[in-house]
Order: structure tokens, then sequence, then C-alpha cells
């Protein structure tokens, strides 16, 4: 995940061209413990860096997913509405949220990579 | 104020628990297994509970105690036999309940497990009631449950005997040449057993009963577990201002009671005989969407209805479910209700309670 950003917010990104892949942290999932909802954005609608676009509930609480650059949502996991466990059990690989087409490629910048996030993960929980 | 602990909690940090602050005392959220897997091992097998930090008071027997303890209580003490156990209520003067407790008859006392968050006033209570004489709140206990299909078993190979318990009966066992209190009860709609037993063997005894299989459970799942046996938290599904008839728990006040005196009796006979204008309800959404406590119920006319009390994912029905109170006249099962979270309405059914049904061993069958 060399090309993977990481926000504040504990999601994740991916680019390949013009698409990003989004989903949460290896870490939020852990903080969350078991999620058993997930509520996605509507395909073809837009989002705004940091805005609200998703739901996650664990059995505990609910919590807002945010995405870390604006865009359209080009194509949302179905797969993870159905089963939400598989969050837990493949954070950073399967069980992506949603893909958008990047309104702006420079939003990017203000991301944390991969050593930053870390170290941001471990600062924050402690 | 200081944070208490209960005498498993190094126990606890072993198992790699994760700790919430809960009625003052630092407790197992959960252990590494995490809610879901620590709910299906107590379903499946055995989940071992600390709930050291519930209140264990203990009053010295006498039929004039008894008449004292039926003045504050609903429930018919003087036909409760020796080592029985009957779920009650600690009554408050408006109908309402100020504790939900299990009160066992033991041989020379009887023996009130309290909820933790309300121990201190309900000691109160009922030292005013008895002049305060005869009472102990015990702190050199522990209570610790353990539940699931295999607990009996698991148990059966620590305390000889204690299978031949039944359903809300309790007994006397010893442990490591203590002399320890068993109950066949719970909170999880499971068979299993409630044992009071000194701090000081409490590790030594869950230890046991891990080595022989169990697994310990924190209170996530006891949550999950409770409420899909439809069973009542209090400080959420029960208080001060729902009465037991609301809250749909009339079983729990004896027959040859509801005629008698006792505290809140006549606002209680009045909504036997007059009917309630809420009514504690099981609630299934029909989507995944979880509605939380304080969740807004309306009905098909979008009129506002009701409230959730207590809203989770049940792992064991794979299902979105809640408790709250709805008016008497959408109370009824398979009724059509709309949940608002995050500001949709969610469309849900009335539904009957438990969410999950096992059935209570009744003494000793199948071991």
């Amino acid at each position: 995940m060399s090309n993977t950003k990481f926000s504040k917010e504990h999601e994740w990104i991916t680019l390949d061209g013009e698409v990003g892949t989004i989903g949460i942290t290896k870490h939020a999932t852990e903080m969350l413990g078991d999620i058993v909802f997930a509520e996605l954005p509507e395909k073809g609608s837009n989002v705004e860096k940091d805005g609200t676009a998703g739901v996650v509930e664990s059995t505990k609480a609910a919590s807002d997913v945010y995405t870390p650059v604006s865009g359209e949502v080009v194509e949302i996991n179905q797969s993870i509405v159905d089963d939400p466990s598989k969050i837990n059990a493949d954070p950073e690989g399967g069980a992506w949220f949603f893909k958008l087409k990047l309104k702006d490629k420079s939003e990017l910048d203000t991301l944390m990579n991969k050593d930053e996030y870390d170290k941001f993960a471990k600062e924050t929980s402690a | 104020m200081n944070v208490k602990k209960t005498a498993l909690y190094e126990l606890h940090k072993k198992h790699k628990a994760k700790f919430v602050e809960f009625a003052g005392y630092s407790m197992p959220i959960q252990y590494s297994e995490g809610i879901v897997k620590e709910h299906n091992i107590t379903r499946n097998k055995s989940g071992i509970f600390d709930v050291s930090h519930m209140g264990q008071l203990f009053i010295k027997y006498s039929d004039d105690i008894t008449d004292k303890l039926q003045e504050i209580l609903p429930t018919d003490l003087k036909n409760l036999k020796i080592n029985q156990s009957k779920y009650s209520f600690l009554m408050k003067e408006n109908g309402g309940i100020y504790d939900d407790l299990i009160i066992t008859r033991m041989k020379d006392q009887y023996m009130i497990i309290l909820n933790a968050a309300c121990k201190q006033n309900d000691l109160q209570i009922i030292k005013n009631k008895l002049n305060n004489q005869n009472l102990d709140m015990n702190n050199d206990l522990s209570l610790i449950a353990i539940q699931g299909p295999d607990s009996k078993i698991i148990l059966e190979y620590v305390v000889s005997n204690v299978s031949k318990l039944k359903f809300m009966n309790g007994g006397n066992f010893s442990f490591a040449n203590n002399e320890i209190f068993i109950t066949r009860s719970g909170y999880t709609g499971e068979d299993g057993f409630e044992i009071s037993l000194p701090n000081k063997v409490a590790i030594s005894f869950v230890e046991e009963l891990i080595l022989k299989g169990s697994t310990l459970i924190g209170l996530g799942a006891r949550d999950t577990l409770r409420l899909e046996a439809g069973l009542c938290l209090y400080g959420h599904d029960i208080n001060e201002n729902t009465s037991p008839v609301e809250a749909n728990l009339k079983w729990a006040i004896s027959k040859n009671r509801i005629n008698d005196n006792f505290t809140g009796s006549q606002k209680i006979k009045k909504q036997i005989e007059e009917g309630v204008s809420k009514l504690r309800v099981g609630i299934k959404p029909e989507t995944r969407v979880i509605a939380r406590e304080s969740t807004k119920i309306f009905d098909e006319k979008d009129n506002e209805i009701g409230k959730v009390t207590s809203g989770t994912f049940g792992p064991s029905v794979n299902a979105s479910i809640a408790m709250g109170y709805i008016s008497n006249s959408h109370s009824k099962t398979d009724t059509k209700i709309f949940l608002e979270v995050r500001g949709k309405k969610v469309p849900a059914n009335v539904c009957d309670l438990p969410f999950y049904k096992k059935s209570y061993v009744k003494g000793e069958a199948n071991v």
C-alpha cells in the first residue's frame, strides 16, 4: 500500500488513475470492535472532502465514515453492507467502502503516508 | 472518585480485557475475542461473567423482616422456600422501580442481588425500612456467573453436585475449603449459575472454570445476550418512572400480592385494572439499521408514539433488535412502526419477546 494515503479520521485511499478506493483502517476497526452494520453513499452522489460518506456501527456504538477527498461516487462495495463482519476481517483489502472519481487530486497532499499515519494512530490511541 | 476494581481485575488484565467504567467500577467490556465471538461462545459453549460490582445484601431472616420486606417488594416472600430465588423490584411510591433484583431465601437469611449503579440508594431505602438493623452489604464477596449450555458440566467439575440445582434455586457448596453459595440463574437466556464466593478465592475459582473449558466474557456481550433474551437493563429499559406493569413485567408481581399493600401498590392495582398508556415491547427493524436508546418511534401517520430504550445487533438472531416503550394502542405484535435513525424513518415491527429463546433446564436433565 505504498501509494495509499491516510486521514486523521482513520480512512485510507489508494489512487488508480482518476479513481480512488476508500476504506477504513485496521486501526479503526480495532477501536470500533465488531462491526455489525455499514451504510455507504449512493452511487452517483458527490461527496465533499471531510464530509460524512457513510456509517459503521459496532455492537457498542455508531460512527460516521468520512471521505478523505472530494469526488463522485462511482462504485460502492455492497458486500460489506450484506456482511459487515468482512470489515473487521479485511479492512485494508477486500472490505473497501466506495470508489471516487476525484475532483481535485491535490487534496491527497493533505493526507498522511503510512509511516505518518501509524505514528498518528499510536499517539492518539495511547 | 476512585474507580473501584473487583477481585478479578488482575485476571481480566491477564486475559487482555478492554475496560470501561461502569457504575464506578472498572469492568471488562470485552476481551481479545470481541463481543460477537464472546456472545456466540456463551450461546454455544460456556462463558464466565464477573458481576462482582453488583451488590450482595444479606438480611437476617425473621417473620418480622419478611413482613417489612414485603412492604417494599411486590413478591410473596412468605411462601418462598429455603434456597428458592425470585426476581423482584424495589418499589417506588409512584409505582416506579428503584431497582430490579433477585431475592433468595437462604436458611437463616435473605440474599438480595442489586444492580451496581443502584446498590447504595437501595441499601439506604432498605436500611430505613429495617431501622438499620439485621442487614449487611457484603464487600468481601465476589459474584461470578457462568452461562451457556456447557456450563453445567464445567461447573460440576469444579463443584460436585451443582447440576442438581433447579432453575431459580440455590444451595451451599464448597470450594477450596470455603463455603460458597450457588444459584441456578443468570441474565443471558441460557442455562447457567451464579456463584457468590469470597474475594480471596475468586481468581483461583475462575481459573479452574477456564481450565475446564469456559471463557471470560465482557459486559458488551452480556448486553447483547440479555437483550436477545428480552431482559431489562435497569436505568435503560426500566427506571423510577416505569412501573412493572408498563415494563410488561407483571408476571414478577406475585398474584397473591396484587391486592396487598406495598410501596406503589395502589398505582399497580389501578394499572392492572384500567390498563396502561405505554408498554414495553420488542421491536424488530426491517433492515440491519440499529436503533439505539432514545430513538423516536412513529406510527404510520407519523405521530410520535414512543422511544427505544435498548437497541443493538443480535448475533444469534443475525438481526437488529430493540426494546422500547410504545403507546398501548400500538403495542400489539406485528404492528408496523417507524424508527427515526439519523433523520430517516426505518420501518420496523412490534414483536414478541424474547428475540432468542432457549428453554431453561429444570433440575438435572441430560447430564
